[in-house]
């Protein structure tokens, strides 16, 4: 056997047809890391199509995940490991390789039909193209259908073990206990005995492979750093998890039932599934027709003193437009969560992408604030979720919360808070009825502070209103046409926006100085990439800096002061450039842009590379920059 | 005690808005009026609009009240009975607003059941844009987005309910009190959705486009007053009836005092008898056509919800509820 190879953290990438079953094998293994005491962070790459053609490589799904010690805060750019379950899933897969990287290959899937269905004239093991990578070859199907035999499963139920003949491989390659697994397996099948059986015997199996096979001379074994994370109880969890638990949470913190109306899209339906089963939570989910009504039914929930919250993605958002403009009139709180795919129209509906930005800031007609702010990773959208309701609550708005595909399905370890930590959510209370005075004015009595009107809602006795879309005087809250109120109610509206910058933390310095030579300003998802390599570079002692907005509607009230302290500003975003617009058009600051479209996040060389090019050319010898390696 | 309250308690401070002599007035006097008669708390009932001219009616009537947006009314009203089921919910809506722009939710609520109240103003023209045709409006409709008169044949709202599934469809006049009282009144105990189907006279835009049935001199001869398990008569005299024709397969007047057993009786729960009654120009059908009651979305929707959506579980315990791991 050969000795461990130990290593800080590894990258390894799991590929095939869209039903190998690539994402719960790396699900799988995820947990077993987590079990393990290590970061991580991963990555599934999946194909639009259900079941897209054998052995294409537009059909091809992957998982990629970096484990190790941390902060490990990517999925990482090149993988060291990649289990290929067919030619195209090789094809795919390779151009992300570096050298001297190791590939393992279903080699019975390397049949002259796939090799042609993947683009190969030849097998590619044989004409020299892995020649700067170790190859290994398994007979994964073959050898799985073996082990499986006893349980007189057909060719194809059989087959469908192999993804846990293959994770057995890579726990033995990783030192890992295959109980979890096991454990895992029960539950799941646990109607099913003869499937849980096949399953936790191609496991074994596959371990068994890796520890007697001939080939474990050619099979390293890896021993990764454990982690040094802050003390607690941790979990995995994906950004669509984090969003549900959230909402769930903010609901329990307002004590308000909390009722979330949505229409199927992707990449935001995992939300309303999650909800859907946590009903003894406080939360109630309707699937509407379409996504206008799924936003109206929302807004008819917040009416009715529930906090109503509705979900999509892009072209559901722009459905929802209208809608947000009532809700904004009204004075009704609301969160509308817009996890962003690769655009226009249809686009790239399972990739990311932070290509919506402008439509949450700007993308309504008339004079229309609402409040908009931005998850980072996937822990970071619980906490998120819990703020857009709180803003929501405070002043009677409607609250827009950005994530986006990749935060929706990455998972990381996540420290688990209690809820006694989290500050109660506050709500804008009832007036006690007063015969007096009139309830229509009753009900529009703003908060000076936050322009939040009482909530009042129907069942509550003599406080009965009216309200809508139409435009009201700003004190009797009654109809009104006339031209000096419509612009104190548009004043009213937009100061009731700008009053959320006094509720909100000031914008500080992630990493790096205070002031210098450049600040990167990042806000969402690319939090994990840039985070990893601006600590790359102040490795080297360069002079950046990195700070990260959640907010970006308002801006923290010291970003313009902050980024003034810097000579230049870069701004990585997955789109053309629309925070640093929105930071030239707020701020009067001119930030360079460093946009990437591809529909995949940014690789940190891409980072690094780009932030070195705006860095002052190095006159000392001593602040030479140190050799790019491995984070450690 | 609660005191007992009138039209009047009902009935908002705001000015009317409607142009003078719109049917939009009588309708709103009798439903304050059947509000007061069928024991309503104005604090427990909500009417919910989208837009167009029926759609200001919330602003007028002393309850609850949500002026939404252009076709979404069913959709709001939706929201609120599930956020609260005892509310009282009724939607008001047009033929463009409910059955155009807003048809979809229209379709949907009905289908599902949910339980709103949702009277449908139909005038057969757009008002408050200022008078194209409608999808209720007749073959050559001649307005000013069709100068030289519709092409598109009109929608049936009676077909539209019953195909989407509605379990209850009623129709009456705007001016016509103790109709239009009546049917109110059983729209309001019905539990699930309810469509009603007003004749609303449009003064400015398409004035008697209903007179052909509403004219109240020629009434007798032009309305068949349905009640359920009543035989269907009409004709000053009730000397006219209805009978199915079993080779046609469709309703035809008879000599009900010649056949006084081939006159079909009323009967409110079967749906076939509702198709052809909806479909039917003169005599044209008024007061409740079809009435079958089914549980309620929002009842189906709260069974497995013990304690409603109040919170029974820690938030606490679900974010502990998968794997997890200690670092020390």
């Amino acid at each position: 056997m050969s000795d461990h190879i130990s290593m800080e953290s590894i990258v390894v990438r799991l590929a095939g047809d869209s039903g190998d079953g690539v994402q719960l094998m790396g699900s799988q293994f995820i947990a077993s890391t987590a079990l393990s005491g290590k970061d991580f962070a991963t990555f599934p790459d999946y194909p639009a199509e259900i079941r897209a053609p054998l052995g294409t490589t537009f059909g091809v799904s992957a998982y990629q995940m970096n484990i190790g010690a941390s902060p490990i805060s990517t999925a990482g750019d090149a993988p060291d490991v990649l289990v290929a379950f067919n030619p195209a899933a090789l094809k795919v897969s390779l151009p992300l390789l570096e050298s001297g990287a190791l590939i393992i290959v279903n080699s019975d899937s390397f049949t002259a039909r796939n090799l042609t269905k993947a683009g190969y004239d030849k097998d590619p093991r044989e004409t020299g193209a892995l020649d700067s990578f170790q190859v290994v070859s398994v007979d994964i199907s073959h050898l799985n259908l073996e082990a499986v035999k006893p349980y007189g499963l057909s060719k194809s139920d059989g087959g469908r073990c192999k993804n846990f003949w293959a994770l057995g491989l890579l726990m033995w390659m990783f030192d890992r206990d295959l109980s979890p697994i096991e454990d895992w397996l029960s539950k799941k099948f646990a109607k099913k005995p003869v499937v849980k059986d096949a399953n936790v015997t191609a496991l074994r199996s596959g371990h068994a492979f890796g520890e007697t096979a001939e080939l474990s001379e050619a099979l390293p074994r890896f021993n990764i750093s454990t982690a040094s994370m802050p003390a607690g109880e941790y979990r995995g969890i994906t950004g669509a998890e984090a969003l549900s638990l959230g909402l769930v949470a903010a609901g329990e913190l307002a004590d308000r039932p909390l009722l979330f109306c949505s229409y199927p899209i992707t990449p935001a339906s995992p939300l309303l599934h999650r909800l859907a089963r946590l009903g003894d939570l406080g939360v109630g989910t309707f699937q509407a027709e379409d996504e206008i009504a799924a936003i109206c039914a929302a807004i008819g929930a917040s009416y009715g003193g529930a906090i109503g919250v509705t979900s999509s993605s892009g072209p559901g958002i722009a459905l929802k437009t209208e809608a947000m403009g009532l809700a904004v009139n009204a004075e009704l709180p609301l969160v509308i969560v817009n996890s962003q795919r690769g655009g226009p129209s249809t686009g790239l509906p399972t990739k990311t992408e932070q290509s919506d930005l402008y439509q949450a800031v700007y993308g309504r007609n008339a004079d229309t604030p609402i409040p908009v702010i931005a998850a980072r990773s996937a822990g970071d959208c619980f906490y998120t979720a819990i703020e857009a309701v709180r803003i929501a609550l405070r002043h009677m708005t409607p609250v827009i919360l950005l994530s986006d595909g990749y935060l929706s399905n990455a998972a990381e370890p996540w420290l688990i808070p209690d809820m006694k930590d989290i500050e109660p959510i506050a709500s804008n209370a009832a007036p006690i009825p007063d015969d007096s005075r009139d309830t229509q004015g009753m009900a529009f009595e703003r908060n000076p502070e936050t322009q939040g009107r009482p909530w009042i809602t129907p069942g509550m006795p003599e406080l009965m209103h009216r309200l809508g879309g139409i435009e009201k005087d700003i004190d009797t809250g009654h109809i009104s046409y006339e031209p000096e109120n419509h612009q104190r109610m548009t004043d009213m509206r937009a100061a009731k926006v700008e009053s959320v910058a006094n509720f909100i933390p000031p914008q500080e310095i992630e990493l790096g100085a205070e002031e210098g030579e450049l600040l990167i300003i990042g806000w969402g998802s690319t939090y994990g990439p840039i985070f990893q390599a601006v600590q790359e570079i102040l490795r080297s002692h360069r002079d950046v800096s990195y700070t990260h907005l959640r907010y970006i509607q308002p801006l923290p009230g010291n970003l313009g002061e902050l980024a003034g302290r810097f000579k230049q500003v870069l701004v990585p975003e997955m789109n053309m450039g629309q925070l640093s617009s929105l930071l030239r058009d707020k701020l009067g600051i001119n930030p360079t842009p460093f946009c990437k479209v591809t529909g995949l996040p940014f690789l940190i060389s891409e980072l690094t590379e780009r932030i070195h090019s705006m860095l002052p050319a190095v006159v000392k010898a001593v602040n030479e920059p140190v050799a790019k390696g491995k984070a450690s | 005690m609660t005191a007992v309250l009138t039209a009047k308690d009902f009935t908002t401070s705001q000015e009317v808005r409607w142009c003078p002599g719109c049917g939009d007035f009588a309708i709103l006097k009798t439903v304050t009026k059947m509000l007061a008669e069928v024991g309503a708390r104005p604090e427990t009932t909500a009417f919910i609009s989208g837009i167009g001219c029926a759609a200001r009616f919330p602003y007028y009537v002393e309850t609850y009240g949500f002026h939404t947006i252009h076709g979404r009314a069913p959709a709001v009203a939706t929201g609120l009975k599930l956020a609260n089921p005892d509310i009282d919910v009724w939607v008001v809506t047009g033929d463009g607003d409910g059955l155009s722009i807003g048809g979809n939710h229209l379709m949907h609520a009905l289908r599902r059941n949910v339980g709103l109240k949702i009277l449908l103003f139909n005038n057969e023209i757009y008002g408050l844009t200022k008078g194209q045709y409608s999808p209720t409006s007749r073959v050559g409709t001649r307005s000013p987005s069709t100068p030289g008169g519709s092409i598109d044949s009109p929608l049936l709202p009676g077909q539209f309910a019953l195909g989407a599934g509605a379990r209850f469809f009623a129709r009456a006049i705007d001016t016509d009190k103790v109709g239009l009282g009546d049917v109110l009144k059983q729209a309001h105990a019905f539990d699930g959705a309810s469509m009603t189907e007003i004749f609303q006279n449009c003064i400015v835009y398409n004035e008697d486009v209903f007179a052909d049935f509403t004219d109240r001199k020629s009434a007798a001869d032009t309305q068949l007053r349905l009640k359920h398990g009543q035989p269907m008569l009409f004709g000053a005299d009730n000397e006219k009836g209805m009978h199915f024709n079993t080779e046609t397969f469709s309703l035809e007047v008879i000599d009900a005092k010649a056949h006084p057993d081939q006159v079909l009786r009323h009967d409110e729960k079967k749906k076939v008898l509702a198709q052809l009654l909806v479909e039917l120009k003169a005599p044209m059908a008024l007061g409740v056509i079809y009435k079958n009651p089914g549980e309620s979305f929002e009842k189906s929707w709260y069974a497995p919800r013990k304690n409603g959506l109040k919170r029974s579980g820690s938030v606490n315990d679900a974010l502990r509820s998968s794997n997890t791991w200690t670092v020390s």
